[in-house]
This record gives C-alpha cells, structure tokens and sequence, in this order.
C-alpha cells in the first residue's frame, strides 16, 4: 500500500494518469453506451467489434477513417488556438461551409489555370473564408462585447442558408438546374483541381497537409510570439493587457484563425472527397458534422494540436465504424453523436481529478525549497491554478 | 402591395408569431435562471430534443398529452440532474459540457426515434382553446386568445419568474449565488444547492419547450427538429438582460420576425426563401450588438464555485 501511494506520488507517474485520462474518459463513454445499447436490445459487443472492424478491419477502411479523420484534425487545431485564447468557437460548420464555397467558387470559375496553381488558390480562399466567418465574431466579441459562443451559433445558420442560396441557385450544377430533382450542389471539378491520391484508396494530400499544419500550429502556439500572446490573453486577459497586450486585437485573432483551419477542412471536404459542393439543405449535409466534432477531437486531445492528430484518427474511425455497425446490427449511425457527446461530458469531468494532482504537485514545489527553480512550463501551470 | 398590408394575412402573422415564441419562452426563462444563479447551460438544445421525442413518443402510444408533457418534465429533470452534477461537483467547464449534453441529446433523440418509431407520424396535439368572450373580439381575439394550452403556459411563466427572482427568497438565493457566491456561502445559503435547483428546472423547462413543438405546435417529431432554437433560447437570455421582461421582448420580436419570413417563403414572390430564413439570425446578431456593451452579466456567471480553505 505504501509502495503504491509512492509511486502515484512520482511526478512521471502522475503525469502518465493525466496523460491517460481521455483514455478513461472514452471508456467510461463507451461503457454507458453499452448500456444503451442493451436497453436497445443490440448486443454491444457485437456492435463495438463491428465498428471497430469497419473503422480499421483493412487497409481500405484505415483509408477511410484518414479521410474522415483529415478535416476533424483541421478544424481542432483551430479549436486548440481558439480555446487556448479562452474563446468558445461553436461556428466551425458555418465557417467550413463559407470556406468550402470560397475555394469552390475559384474552382469552378478559374478553369483554364493549371492545376497546382487552382489548388492553391483553393487552399487560400479556405483559409480566408473561414477567417472572415470567424473574424467577424471575433471583431464583434472584442469591440462589441457580442457573446462569441452566440454569434457562431447564428453565424452558423446564416451561412448555410447561403450555401442552399447559392447551390439551389446561382452556383447550381448547369445538369442539375435542367432536371426537376435539382439536388442543391455545384457542377464537378476539372480532375486536374483534386488533391491528388496518395494510395490506390480514397486517402489524399489533404491528410498529410493537416498533418503539417498540426505541427506547424504546435510551433504557433509555443514558439512564437503571436501564440505566447493568444495563451497569456486567455489564461488572465487582466494580466495580459497589464503586461502591454493589446487584448482586443488576439481575441481576434484568435477566432480568425479558428476559423481560417474549419475553412481549410471545408476547402478538404470538396477538393479531397466530393469533387463538389453538395448539400442537404442542413449544414451537415456538407460538413459530415466535422465543425462540431473537431471540437470533440481538440478536447481529447488536451487542447494539444499534436495530440488532436491520434484523437481525430480515433473519432475518424468512430465516425467510420458506425456505418459498419448499422449495416452489421442495425444500430442507427446516431450512436455516435451519443457517444460523441459523452466523451465530452466525460472528459471535462475527468479534469477534476488533473486539477486536484495538480495543486498537490505545486504544493510540494513550494514546500521544498531546495528544488530547482520552476520552469516555464511550472509558470503557466502555476499562473493556471492561480485563476 | 395591397395584399402585403391586408389585415387578414397582418392578423395571420401576428398570430403565429405569439404562437412561435412559445419553445423560445420556456427554454430561455428557464436558462435565464440557470445564468441568474451562475450556471450557462449550453445543453438546452439537446434537452429540448430529448424532451420533445419524449412527449411525442408517449402521446404516440398512450394518446395522453398530460402523461407526455410529465414524461418529457422527467426527461428534462434527470438530463439537468447530471448537468448539475457535473458543472457543480466536478467544477466542469460549463460552456464545453454544455456542448457533451447538445451532442448527447441531438444523438439519443434520433436514436431513439429511429428505433422505437421509424417513420414520419403525426398525433394529436393540444387543441386551440377558444377565451370566452374575449376570443369573440375582432382581430385581437384571433391572435392572443385562440392559441392553445401550452401557448398561455408560456406567456403565464413570465409574470410567475419575475414574481419568483424578485419577490422570494428563493429569488434573491438564485440571484446572490449568482453575483457573490462567497459571500452567500457565509450568510448560509447553499451555493451547490440553488444550483442544482436551478439547473435541473432548466432541464425540465428546456424539456417542455421541446414537448411545446413535438405535440402543441408542430404535432410531429423529427430527427433535429429544433435546428438551433436550444442555442438562440440562449441567445435570447443575453438579448433579455437576464431579465424575464427582457426575455419576452427579445422572444416576441424574434418570433415575429420569424413569422414574417414564413410568410415571405410562401407568399413573397421575389425575395429567396433561403434569404428569408436568415432574417431572424441577423437581426439577433444586430440587436446583440446594439445592447452587448450595456450589459452586465451575474458576476459568477460560468465559474465554478470552490470554497476556499
């Protein structure tokens, strides 16, 4: 018992729990969702295995679940720079779609440029209508005091009545207005536009482009200035505007660049996956619900771009797997969202515990003063708990 | 023109505006004294959606609208009963649980849905009951006094809530915990248990409001059948200053505007019904901004309390 207590005292081992958490968290998750599924009369065991065998049975469904996993990680590594900047962005589906039609606008529009050059403009134009769609709320959160968790939301319903605008009219596929069906969706694009295939499966550069881009706002958030800012206006906006932070403009800053990545991952879903832009007349008709599960897969990630790359490939295959599991035993695809939404209850949750070791650790530091200084990363956490 | 100005199509739309703010009505007043006691529920939207399967499902089956609206008031009680326990007991970060319990009720809803009924069914709703007397005025008596039930629950909960925040000391516990959680804990009053009251009559608030589509507006359910009403409730709750005078504003002139866009989709040759539906959001979002700045939120709104040692 003594022995035990001592080795939870170790500060690797603490660390490693903490590190572990969202693991518990998704088995608690899964746990409950078993029990509906009993009362469903399925049996979950049966339909864990065939989510797990569609998700990553083969070489073609890990294929599938990086495909589904590429515009996740794209918009959490928003989410990460947003939430780090203490910004609640909800508007991710709304900002993939403005992005998406941006980036479909210059495909459709641009045809006799060459392919590289289309591609990249695409990629920009994501980039740039996601961050106006996010920007606006950022602009209206820092100088209007406007909520930014409510203006997403309404922003969200604005711009997917503009895509069904603008696909049930003037951006209609010239076939598709001819026939009386006239499904809301946008012609398709010249083959030289797609992101190229990386495999003989579905799997393209997008997958390998968010990839990077995780890294690169990894370095965005921890090496440079601009990221040192986003964190400090979030961890105590006071103490930051004291210390010469102009507040107001990283609040910005903050949501447009979340939103410039959910544009990314609209931009993903057309060039990578559809070839097109098509609709249900729901924003996740286009989206797949990716602006609201990146959310999902930045939290389990720990709010890490890095750790979101493994948490988007796990919700990839969730998202995967469930249309494996409802052919299998007829489980609607809906078990997901359930399972979805308990892994965020269960993961802010589980952050009691983190919280509690982490005080206990900064009170030993303070108790022994014969241990090194603190490091940076002591200092934030510090300042963390201080909040 | 003459048609747009026609008093009939005006008394129409009039109407169904009193009619459409009824969901907006529960949810956000029960939000509202959610926030007035520190709590943001983000989870309305999904309540609703747990809350409006329910009651369409037991009207389905047993054809008693009483027994549904309890059913959904349950549904809603235990989904707030965990909300409280995890923003409360465990400290969670409310805006992001709020999110889990949206998630989790959006999927629950249209899982249960597709199993236990399958197809589009309608059932029988709360009739409209007619006001004596009053009903039988020119004009007015069509638009305030032929709604049904439900309708005038809604109306009827404003005047109660200002009664009870202002009035009670259940009113003035909501609201201390709300602005100084400490310094209510040390006169005694319960912080974690005004909480937990206010979180879970939210639940069942939002539940009803959810219950007031499925088997008093609308008559049917559909997977996601509120489509963000969950999330502007909580809109409106900013727009009405945290006050349920506020509210009723805020959720009439939304639902008006909302009843003119119907209209327009129907009628209004030129304008794109896609336009239209956006009318509502962007008048929400320009009357945020207009009255943001002036606001003053409960001081305590979102932080967990933790008594210090």
């Amino acid at each position: 018992m003594q022995a035990l207590k001592g080795l939870l005292r170790k500060e690797w081992v603490s660390r490693l729990i903490d590190g572990l958490l969202p693991a518990f968290a998704t088995l608690a998750a899964l746990a409950v969702g078993a029990i509906i599924l009993l009362f469903l009369g399925i049996n979950p065991i049966e339909a864990y295995s065939a989510m797990f065998q569609g998700a990553f049975g083969s070489a073609n469904a890990i294929a599938e679940t990086l495909v589904k996993a590429t515009p996740l990680l794209l918009v959490a590594i928003g989410i990460c720079i947003s939430f780090r900047g203490d910004v609640i962005n909800i508007g991710g589906e709304g900002q993939m779609v403005i992005g998406a039609l941006l980036a479909t606008w210059i495909g459709l529009t641009f045809t006799t440029l060459p392919g590289w050059l289309v591609i990249t403009l695409a990629i920009l134009a994501g980039f740039v209508g996601g961050a106006i769609w996010g920007g606006i709320a950022g602009y209206l959160k820092a100088y209007f005091n406007v909520n930014e968790i409510l203006s997403t939301v309404m922003m969200n319903a604005i711009a997917v009545q503009l895509m069904n605008f603008l696909l049930r009219g003037p951006m209609i596929d010239p076939s598709q207005a001819l026939l009386a069906s006239k499904i809301p969706q946008t012609a398709r694009l010249l083959e030289i536009f797609r992101l190229p295939r990386l495999i003989p499966t579905r799997l393209h550069l997008g997958a390998l482009i968010a990839v990077a881009l995780a890294i690169a706002v990894y370095f965005l958030l921890w090496r440079t200035t601009i990221g040192y800012r986003i964190r400090a206006v979030g961890q105590n906006p006071h103490a930051a505007r004291y210390a010469g932070i102009k507040v107001q403009r990283y609040v910005v800053l903050a949501l447009l660049l979340s939103g410039a990545f959910a544009g990314l991952a609209g931009t993903n879903n057309v060039y990578g996956v559809n070839y097109r832009m098509i609709t249900d007349g729901s924003a996740s008709g286009f989206t797949g619900g990716a602006g609201f599960n990146g959310i999902v897969v930045a939290l389990f990630g720990g709010l890490h771009p890095i750790w979101s790359i493994p948490a988007s490939i796990l919700f990839g295959g969730l998202l995967v797997g469930a249309n494996s599991m409802q052919r299998a035993v007829q489980v609607p695809s809906a078990f997901v969202t359930v399972l979805n939404g308990l892994v965020v209850i269960f993961v802010v949750s589980s952050d009691v515990w983190r919280r509690k070791r982490q005080k206990r650790r900064l009170a030993a530091v303070h108790k022994n003063e014969e241990l090194p200084p603190p490091t940076d990363k002591e200092k934030v956490q510090q300042a963390e708990v201080a909040q | 023109m003459s048609n747009l100005l026609s008093i009939a199509v005006l008394v129409g739309i009039l109407a169904s505006g009193i009619r459409l703010a009824t969901p907006y009505l529960y949810a956000a007043i029960g939000e509202a004294f959610g926030q007035r006691s520190g709590v943001l529920n983000l989870g309305v939207e999904g309540q609703m959606l747990l809350g409006a399967f329910a009651a369409f499902y037991v009207v389905l089956q047993t054809g008693n609208l009483w027994l549904g609206l309890l059913t959904a008031a349950i549904v809603g009680a235990a989904m707030g009963l965990a909300m409280a326990y995890v923003t409360i007991n465990l400290n969670a970060e409310q805006g992001i649980s709020g999110i889990g319990f949206y998630l989790f009720g959006l999927g629950m809803s249209d899982l249960l849905f597709q199993k236990l009924v399958g197809t589009v069914e309608t059932v029988k709703g709360f009739p409209p009951i007619y006001i004596p007397v009053l009903s039988d005025i020119p004009y007015i008596g069509k638009i305030f006094f032929s709604q049904n039930i439900m309708v005038y629950g809604a109306y009827l909960l404003v005047p109660i809530a200002i009664f009870i925040l202002n009035r009670t000391t259940l009113g003035l516990k909501i609201r201390s915990v709300g602005e100084n959680p400490d310094a209510a804990d040390s006169l005694g009053v319960s912080v974690a248990k005004t909480r937990y009251f206010t979180v879970i009559q939210g639940g069942v608030l939002s539940a009803i409001a959810g219950a007031s589509l499925s088997i008093a507006l609308l008559d049917v359910f559909q997977q996601n059948m509120t489509s963000g009403m969950g999330f502007i409730a909580v809109a409106l709750v900013y727009f009405g200053a945290w006050r349920p005078k506020g509210i009723l504003g805020g959720a009439l002139l939304f639902s008006m505007v909302m009843s003119l866009q119907l209209w327009i989709q129907i009628k209004g040759g030129n304008i794109p019904s896609d336009i239209a539906v956006m009318m509502p959001y962007i008048l929400t979002i320009l009357v945020l901004v207009a009255t943001a700045s002036k606001l003053r939120a409960p001081s305590a709104l979102s932080k967990p309390f933790e008594r210090e040692n």
